[in-house]
Parts: structure tokens; C-alpha cells; sequence
């Protein structure tokens, strides 16, 4: 299921304005990899390029190429709904559909894309989503109130359900704990500690207590100024960048020096 | 005895001067009747022959206005004083916007009944009938036929621009769209009328064409500027992360639109063209040059005069016959059903914004 992502000198553009310059890394497969680094270095942005929703905002385009297990996301032909439906995303906010019920919001790739599917096997799906994103004891009485009526952490699990239910390989979370509570945070933590065994997982994350806890493999962006493009200055194993980084900016902003 | 008592401060450093309650209601009164008093004086005097009520009221709430103010200010502060005044200010700007509303449809409502209640208002037309009596069946039903089809072609042509707008739209066209549609929506209602009449009288090569349909295209012209504007600004109320969200789980972009966006701004959608058939259903001038006049029943939109509501009202009052009453009557009442189908449509809208807003909360 999961999958191995290659990332060759990637260049992220909005309009004219460079975003991020030249980043090369290797993500292997059933791996956490954490991108740290300071506010507008492009961790968003570059995060956004491995499922091309950077292409949402217009006049952002990308030189270079992403390799989802050898096949480049930004090859000709490539349809972006299909590369989506591949690599999942889990966002900063938590965003579930206001007119959908839980259990509809947990079905929401499979309903939004009109496929048909039999009521045994949608309730399965659901549970199987829910109990994967450790909501299920918490909502299972509830599935068909609606998804707004959930906690801010209970809501941000039911997306990470949402995007587990159309079993992507991939799995992007663009700060995922930063609107929740230290004990909603912990239960994403876990979760994202089960679901390394069958997914690949990039996760941005400010908590540097976060990167080191969850992650295998960090990478640290910077910029050298404001207006100048976003670089990935280290990329290592997680207690190398958290304990004998190589470089001197790495060492600053991980041991809070700066940033 | 080894009780310990907490020292109370005898006095709270957070109480102020209250004025008591219902003191404000209180006043207003006491500031009508002084006032009242004085109009009465006024006119025992014999100054004025006719106790002057509008007076009383308008000297009576300028008095309430000083006298809360200096009351509140001595007894609770200048903070309070200040609130209570804009307090009274707003609430009498309030009831001065609601009195020519409510001053309308008690008129409306008195003048109407009498006609309104005739057994034949709602059965009967206007054929043959020189006194008293006949009815409006035919101008009701060619204001729903002709505002019906005027919808039917607006909503989907107004909607899908706005969706063109707010969803695909970038550049050159979009900004002359949105230009295009802001100076569709000042265009004077006689020039629609204008504007279909000369269309189809050059399509048809006929100089004196009278049809349903014309006044249906007439009221496009105006309804779809309306529906663009209203359901643009719905559609850009939808926040931008359900989009997203719905582009990460691989949903194209047409069904996102479908399925997200529409459902997440059907109800304000929905009262936004509610909104656009309110305004449209009482023209009168477009109506009048391109759909005519009838006393006669029309059901067929694309042949012959068509009556409608706003219409009949005008003609009853501009063409009194020797019994001036009877049209009189007519004409009020007409004017009272109108009033009633944008009420049912307007209570309609709510519902329907109700059934379809998200839900929120638990
Ligand atoms: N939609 C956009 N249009 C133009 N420029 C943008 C856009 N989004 C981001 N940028 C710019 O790209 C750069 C990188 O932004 P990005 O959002 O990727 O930063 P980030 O590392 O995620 O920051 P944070 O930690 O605050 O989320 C910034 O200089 C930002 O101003
Ligand atoms: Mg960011």
C-alpha cells in the first residue's frame, strides 16, 4: 500500500515569486517524515506539491519532479484527481463538511464521487475509518448527527478518517495538532504512530517535542530572508537532527536559538 | 464564641446607580402625556381646532430622549446616559422606517378586503364585466405563468454564472461579465420592457406584438442580474477549505461544485432568488408594453395579451368605468393579492433556507 516518494530539485513558483528552491529528498515507504522549520519557509508549500494541491491556488506552478514509486506526479498525461486520490491530505484546520452527517462525512470520498456502494459494506468502511483514526467509541452512537457537532480534536480525527477511507498510500498533514489540546494532540500522535505500518506519512508540524516523538526522518527548512525562496537546509534521521545535526542553522532553530 | 466572619466591605467597588427598572418605559409614557397635555392646552386655547397627534408623538419622544439622558446621567453615569440615548435614538429611527410599512398594508389590507372576498375574485375574469363584480383569475394566473418562466430561464442562467464567476472565472471575461451584470442590474424596468418588445416585434415582423413570453424575457433581463449578484456572494461565503478538502480526497471539480459548494450555499441560494422574484413579480411598465392588457382568461404564454396582477391594478384605477368604486375596489385588491403571493414566497424561502442550511451545532 504505502509508497516510496523521490523528489528531484523541486522549484514551487506563486506567479513570478520563487516559494522553494531545489529541494532533493527520498521518503521511504511506512515512514514518518517530519518538515520543520520557521513560519514562510515554504513547509506548506512544498508539502502541498507532493499531491499537486499547490495547482488549487492560481499562478502556482512547480520545475522539477515528484516520483510516487517511480511514476513522476508531474509527468504529461498526469490527472491530478487521480495523484489525489493516491496521496492523501489532512489539513491545518480541521474542515468537515458542514451538510454531511459523520458517518457521511467519513463516506466522503466514495459518495462525492458518485460510486455506489452496498449499505453492509459503507458501514463497514465507516467503522473500519473510524476505529483506524480512534474515533470510533467516541462517535459510534452518533454517526448520523452532523460533523460539526464534534470537538475541535474529535473533528480533526474525523478528517484524518476521511482521507484513511479512500485508502491512499500517502498521507499529508499540514499541521495537523495545532488547533487541539495537548490530549487530542497525543491520540494524533498515536495514531499517526499505528498508521505508519501501512501508510507513508509527511507530517509539518511547530512542536518540535512532535517531530521528535512521532517522526523517523526530519527535514528542516529555512530562508535566508524575507523574499528570498525557502531551501531544505538538513534531511536526516530524527535523533541525528535533534541530537548531532550537521549543520549550524539546524542546531539554532531545533535547540530554539532562533526562529 | 469562635466564629470567624469574613470582613464584607460595606460597600461594592463594582456597584453603580441604577435607575430602577421599567423606568424607561416609564418615562416615554410620562414624557407623551406631558406632552399631550400641552397639545391639549393648545387646543382649548383655540389655536389649533384638531388634537395634534402626530405632535404628541414626535415632541412627546424628543422629550423622552433629554429626559432619559439627564435622568440616567445624574442618577447612573455619563456611560449609561449615553447608551440609553442611542439606545431610544435607534429604536425611534426603527419605528419610523417600520410606519410607512405597516401605514401600507393596513391600507392595502382595508381598501382590498372589500373585492378581495367577492366569491367570484378568484374564479372569474374580467370579461364583460362593466359594473361591480368579475374577478382577477386571469391577471393571477398570468403573474404566475409569466414570473414562473421568467424564473425558470433566470435562475439557471444566473446561477451558473455565478458559479462560472466564483468557482472557474479569472481575467478578461470574468471582469467583463461582472461589469456587464452590475450595469444589467440599474437598467430602468421600462427599457426591458423596451428592449423585448423591439425583439420580438423585429423577430416576428410584427409592430404591435402582445405576448406571455416577452414579459417573461422582459423580467430575465431584469431577475438575472439580481440572481448573479446574490448567488455570487453565497458561493464566496463558502470557505475555501471544503474545496480543498474535497480536492484531497481526489473529487474532480465539477462534483466538488456539486456536491460541496452548491449544498453548503442552497439556502442562502435559494433566498437570493427569492429575493429576485420579489422584486420582479410587481413590475408593471414591461409588463404593460410587451404582455398588454386583457380583461379576458389566458393561459397560453405564447399567444395573444397576457394580464397580470401589477397590470390589472393599473388598468382598474387608469380606466374607471361609470361605477368609480367597483374599480377602485378592484384595484386594491389586486394589489393585496400581490402583497400576499411575495408574502407566501418569502415565508416559502425561509423554510426552504431552514430544511437546507447546514447544520451546525449538536
Ligand atoms: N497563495 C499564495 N500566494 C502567494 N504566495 C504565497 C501563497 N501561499 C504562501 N505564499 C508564500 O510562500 C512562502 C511559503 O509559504 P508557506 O505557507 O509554504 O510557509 P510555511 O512554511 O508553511 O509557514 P507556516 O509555518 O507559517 O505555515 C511565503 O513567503 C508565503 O508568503
Ligand atoms: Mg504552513
Amino acid at each position: 500500500m504505502s509508497k516510496r516518494i523521490e523528489v528531484n530539485d523541486l522549484n514551487v513558483y506563486y506567479s513570478k515569486f520563487l516559494a522553494v528552491e531545489g529541494v532533493s529528498l527520498t521518503i521511504e515507504p511506512r515512514t514518518v517524515t517530519a518538515l520543520i522549520g520557521p513560519s514562510g519557509c515554504g513547509k506548506s508549500t512544498f508539502l502541498r506539491t507532493l499531491n499537486r494541491m499547490h495547482e488549487v491556488i492560481p499562478g502556482a506552478y512547480v520545475k522539477g519532479e515528484v516520483l510516487i514509486d517511480g511514476n513522476n506526479l508531474y509527468g504529461p498525461g498526469v490527472d491530478p484527481v487521480l495523484v489525489r486520490r493516491q496521496v492523501g491530505m489532512v489539513f491545518q484546520r480541521p474542515n468537515p463538511f458542514p451538510t454531511m452527517s459523520i458517518g457521511d462525512n467519513v463516506l466522503a470520498g466514495v459518495k462525492l464521487n458518485n460510486r455506489r456502494m452496498a449499505k453492509s459494506d459503507a458501514d463497514d468502511l465507516i467503522e473500519k475509518s473510524l476505529r483506524g483514526a480512534n474515533l470510533w467509541n467516541e462517535v459510534k452512537d452518533r454517526l448520523d448527527k452532523p460533523g460539526s457537532s464534534l470537538s475541535g480534536g474529535q473533528q480533526q480525527r474525523l478528517c484524518i478518517a476521511r482521507a484513511i477511507a479512500v485508502q491512499p498510500d500517502v498521507i499529508l498533514m499540514d499541521e495537523p495538532c495545532s488547533a487541539l489540546d495537548p490530549i487530542s494532540t497525543l491520540a494524533i500522535e498515536d495514531l499517526i504512530e499505528e498508521m505508519k505500518a501501512d501508510y507513508t506519512i509527511v507530517i509539518v508540524t511547530h512542536n518540535m517535542q512532535q517531530a521528535s516523538r512521532v517522526s523517523d526522518r526530519t527535514g528542516f527548512f529555512n530562508i535566508a530572508g524575507t523574499g528570498k525562496p525557502g531551501r531544505l537546509i538538513e534531511y536526516s534521521d530524527t535523533t541525528t537532527i535533534f541530537s548531532n545535526p550537521s549543520i549550524q542553522a539546524t542546531e539554532d532553530y531545533v535547540s530554539g536559538r532562533f526562529g | 464564641m469562635s466564629t470567624t466572619t469574613v470582613a464584607v466591605p460595606l460597600t461594592n467597588s463594582l456597584t453603580a446607580g441604577k435607575l430602577p427598572r421599567h423606568s424607561g418605559p416609564v418615562v416615554l409614557l410620562v414624557s407623551w402625556l406631558v406632552t399631550a397635555a400641552v397639545f391639549l392646552i393648545v387646543q382649548l386655547s383655540g389655536a389649533s381646532t384638531s388634537f395634534n397627534v402626530a405632535g404628541t408623538l414626535f415632541f412627546g419622544t424628543v422629550l423622552y430622549c433629554i429626559a432619559i439622558y439627564l435622568l440616567s446621567f445624574f442618577v447612573e453615569g455619563v456611560r449609561k446616559a449615553k447608551d440609553r440615548l442611542v439606545t431610544a435614538l435607534v429604536t425611534a429611527a426603527f419605528v419610523i422606517a417600520l410606519l410607512p410599512l405597516i401605514s401600507l398594508v393596513a391600507t392595502t389590507v382595508i381598501s382590498g378586503l372589500p373585492a378581495f372576498l367577492t366569491p367570484t375574485f378568484f374564479t372569474s375574469s374580467q370579461r364583460n364585466v362593466v359594473g361591480p363584480g368579475g374577478g382577477a383569475l386571469h391577471a393571477v394566473i398570468g403573474t404566475l405563468l409569466i414570473t414562473g418562466l421568467a424564473t425558470l430561464i433566470s435562475v439557471p442562467i444566473g446561477l451558473l454564472s455565478a458559479i462560472y464567476l466564483t468557482e472557474y472565472g479569472r481575467g478578461r471575461l470574468a471582469r467583463a461579465i461582472t461589469f456587464f451584470v452590475d450595469v444589467m442590474t440599474g437598467i430602468p424596468s421600462i427599457v426591458a420592457g423596451l428592449f423585448a418588445f423591439a425583439l420580438f416585434s423585429l423577430l416576428f415582423n410584427d409592430p404591435g406584438i402582445r405576448f406571455g413570453f416577452g414579459g417573461a424575457i422582459a423580467l430575465s433581463v431584469l431577475m438575472i442580474p439580481v440572481v448573479v449578484r446574490s448567488s455570487e456572494e453565497m458561493l464566496k461565503l463558502v470557505p475555501n477549505e471544503l474545496r480543498e478538502a474535497a480536492y484531497a480526497l481526489g473529487v474532480p471539480k465539477w462534483l466538488t461544485i456539486l456536491k460541496v459548494v452548491l449544498p453548503t450555499s442552497l439556502a442562502g441560494i435559494v433566498t437570493g432568488i427569492m429575493i429576485s422574484i420579489s422584486r420582479v413579480i410587481g413590475e408593471t411598465a414591461p409588463l404593460l408594453i410587451i404582455s398588454g392588457f386583457t380583461a379576458s382568461m389566458n393561459y397560453d404564454l405564447f399567444n395573444e395579451r397576457m394580464m397580470t396582477l401589477p397590470v390589472f391594478v393599473y388598468t382598474q384605477y387608469a380606466n374607471q368605468g361609470t361605477d368609480t368604486q367597483a374599480y377602485l375596489d378592484r384595484a386594491w385588491a389586486g394589489a393585496l393579492t400581490l402583497i400576499l403571493i411575495v408574502m407566501v414566497l418569502n415565508a416559502l424561502a425561509r423554510l426552504i433556507a431552514k430544511l437546507f442550511s447546514p447544520k451546525l451545532g449538536r
